[in-house]
């Protein structure tokens, strides 16, 4: 949003030198299989006093939350070097760790503070990239800490960070017609929570366009749904659609041109696309049985979605523009809320098969795995790149967000104390 | 934030007064005629001397009072024990022509919450199948979904789930 831009638009590239090729590319195969961790010592920056949050935890946190990286704990760091000059590549290598990342930060006397950063090579001893970036104010010292993480994640994986992201999600508390809802806007690790939209009835299904300028939602007023554009420009709030019946499950073209959805005013639930310029409007499913949850392919030409036209709810593929059908999932009694990965070569659902979880199935093969154990998981969505997945649990105490690295090996959970936490959706990167 | 709800609200209030002109089919956004439930009981209490008006129509608000119908897990089929309560309402609607209900259908937690929508609407639609079986017109019902969203009983056993499975009628 407009806060990245304003970072992004005051960065400033000191070391241009970091001439040494990316090294460890050539080492990390990153077309799919299991890729082992990649260790990587993030060491604490030496702050000024002025800037309160720990940006080398930050960091870390979002590296080794990734599953892609092995961070090491700071109890084993024997030392704590900020400058080039101090660096001693040695230990460093004896003890495994072959990325070494240190920094600094401070005063720049207006009221705003520098953050550089290196990244070194232990092996070589010479720094692989290296930045110094601005920030206007301590409140923005987070985002700086995620643009460091998503520069390390790409130089070292050969793929974009999706640190400085965001994710929206609803939040719920309260029973029966005392239930109230929001909708949140935090950053990818779950800090620094918004709430712009609030409402007394009921709030579903957000889902980022993807210049992410706009979430589209369904709410519900005076005893209908609609579905709404959210401008996360501007703050407002404005009506798309208001048919009889539902109005639901929006989901964006991969070009953000088109919108598809659900609608039920001819009679049952069917699957629609409208083209947002012209607001012309498509019927892409015509079917007695509930049709629900589209979700597009990456390239924009098919579209997933639920259909209990054999019984139960499946998973079903189709043409962008319509036409036939095909199912895809035969495992388990019930299987819905599909989506694609980003590479198109696999899809996430959610699954009845050993209690309600998160299950992705690899296209050319058919094979399922599970990534979560249940037993009330749902809406699952991909970061960005594809390397974690997000999803809603039931937790002890309400419902709550958790991720998971796509190789099932690290987790994270959020909460939020007094209430339910769902419907997930990670925002797109900034182009 | 405040403002961001007010718009909310405010799109909406347009989207009702324009509501009439962008609805497809037949059902225009109406507003319903002067009446008031007590005039509308009237008509059903003068069938009998036995009772006096007060009685007969406590009789009718005691049987319109139960107005819930609940349902097996993923099935929108109205189980035998809840014909008193459709019959209940088709009896009302059919002696008020201009009374009117709303059918809201809801889930319980399981299965995915957009396909849960889906299901909502079919168990609400169900019980307004049964009521325009008994005479009731379409234009008097109008049904709306929640899904698994609004859950009156907490919980995650069958205990609970079996409450959050049900359609309610409410008199509009």
């Amino acid at each position: 949003m407009n806060v990245y831009q304003r970072i992004l638009a005051l960065l400033v590239v000191v070391c241009a030198l970091a001439a040494a090729p990316a090294r460890a590319q050539l080492e990390i195969t990153v077309t799919g299989g299991d890729i082992g961790a990649l260790p990587i010592a993030i060491v604490p920056f030496a702050q000024v006093p002025g800037l309160p949050t720990d940006l080398a935890q930050v960091i870390d946190n979002d590296l080794a939350r990734s599953g892609r990286f092995r961070t090491m704990p700071r109890a084993e760091m024997r030392q704590r070097p900020s400058e080039l000059a101090s660096f001693d590549a040695a230990p460093w290598r004896a003890q495994g760790f072959d990325n070494v990342v240190i920094g600094k930060v401070w005063d720049d006397g207006k009221g705003g503070f520098v953050v550089r950063f290196f990244l070194l090579d232990s092996l070589s001893g010479k720094q692989v990239i290296a930045y110094d970036y601005p920030i206007k104010s301590a409140s923005q010292a987070r985002y700086a800490a995620h643009w460091i993480a998503d520069k390390i994640y790409e130089q070292l994986l050969g793929i974009p960070g999706y640190f400085n992201t965001k994710i929206a999600y609803v939040a719920a508390k309260g029973l029966g017609f005392q239930r109230t809802y929001q909708l949140v806007i935090a950053d990818s690790d779950g800090e620094n929570p918004q709430y712009p939209i609030n409402s007394r009835e009921t709030i579903m299904s957000p889902a980022w366009s993807p210049d992410r300028k706009q979430i589209a939602l369904v709410g519900y007023e005076r005893g209908r749904s609609a579905i709404y554009l959210y401008s996360t420009e501007t703050g407002r709030v404005q009506k798309l659609i208001s048919e009889k019946g539902i109005n639901g499950s929006p989901a964006w073209s991969p070009d953000g041109t088109k919108l598809a959805f659900v609608l039920s005013f001819e009679i049952n639930p069917d699957i629609y696309v409208m083209d947002l310029a012209t607001k012309q409007r498509k019927r892409l499913t015509d079917h007695y049985a509930i049709d629900t949850e589209p979700a597009w392919s990456p390239d924009g030409s098919k579209i997933l979605f639920t259909s209990d036209r054999g019984g139960k709810p499946q998973v079903y593929e189709m043409s962008a523009n319509g036409g036939e059908p095909r199912r895809l999932t035969f495992q388990g009694s019930q299987n819905s809320r599909p989506s694609y990965s980003p590479d198109g070569k696999s899809i996430l659902y959610v699954t009845t098969d050993g209690g309600q979880r998160i299950a992705v199935q690899d296209l050319a093969s058919g094979a399922v795995r599970y990534l979560s154990s249940g037993p009330l998981d749902e809406g699952p969505s991909f970061a960005p790149g594809g390397a974690v997945i997000i999803y809603s649990s039931q937790g002890p105490r309400g419902r709550q967000l958790e991720t998971v690295s796509v190789d099932g090996r690290v987790r994270l959970t959020m909460r939020q104390a007094g209430g339910d936490v769902q419907e997930p959706s990670w925002s797109p990167l900034m182009r | 934030m405040i403002k961001n709800k007010l718009l909310l609200s405010l799109t909406v209030a347009s989207m009702l007064t324009l509501g009439a002109c962008a609805s497809k089919g037949d059902k225009t956004a109406s507003t319903p005629p002067p009446s008031t439930p007590s005039s509308a009981y009237s008509d059903t209490s003068g069938t009998g001397n036995q009772l006096g008006d007060e009685d007969a129509r406590t009789a009718a608000e005691r049987a319109l009072s139960n107005n819930l119908v609940y349902f097996d897990y993923d099935s929108s089929a109205i189980k035998p024990e809840y014909a008193s309560v459709v019959g209940a309402y088709a009896k009302y609607l059919t002696a008020n022509p201009v009374a009117k209900v709303r059918i809201e259908g809801h889930t319980d937690e399981r299965g995915t919450r957009e396909y849960n929508i889906g299901l909502g609407e079919r168990r609400a639609n169900a019980v307004k199948d049964a009521l325009t079986a008994q005479g009731v017109t379409s234009a008097q019902i109008s049904v709306i979904s929640y899904g698994e969203e609004r859950p009156v009983a907490e919980g995650h056993d069958e205990s609970a789930w079996s409450q959050n499975r049900r359609a309610q009628i409410i008199r509009q």
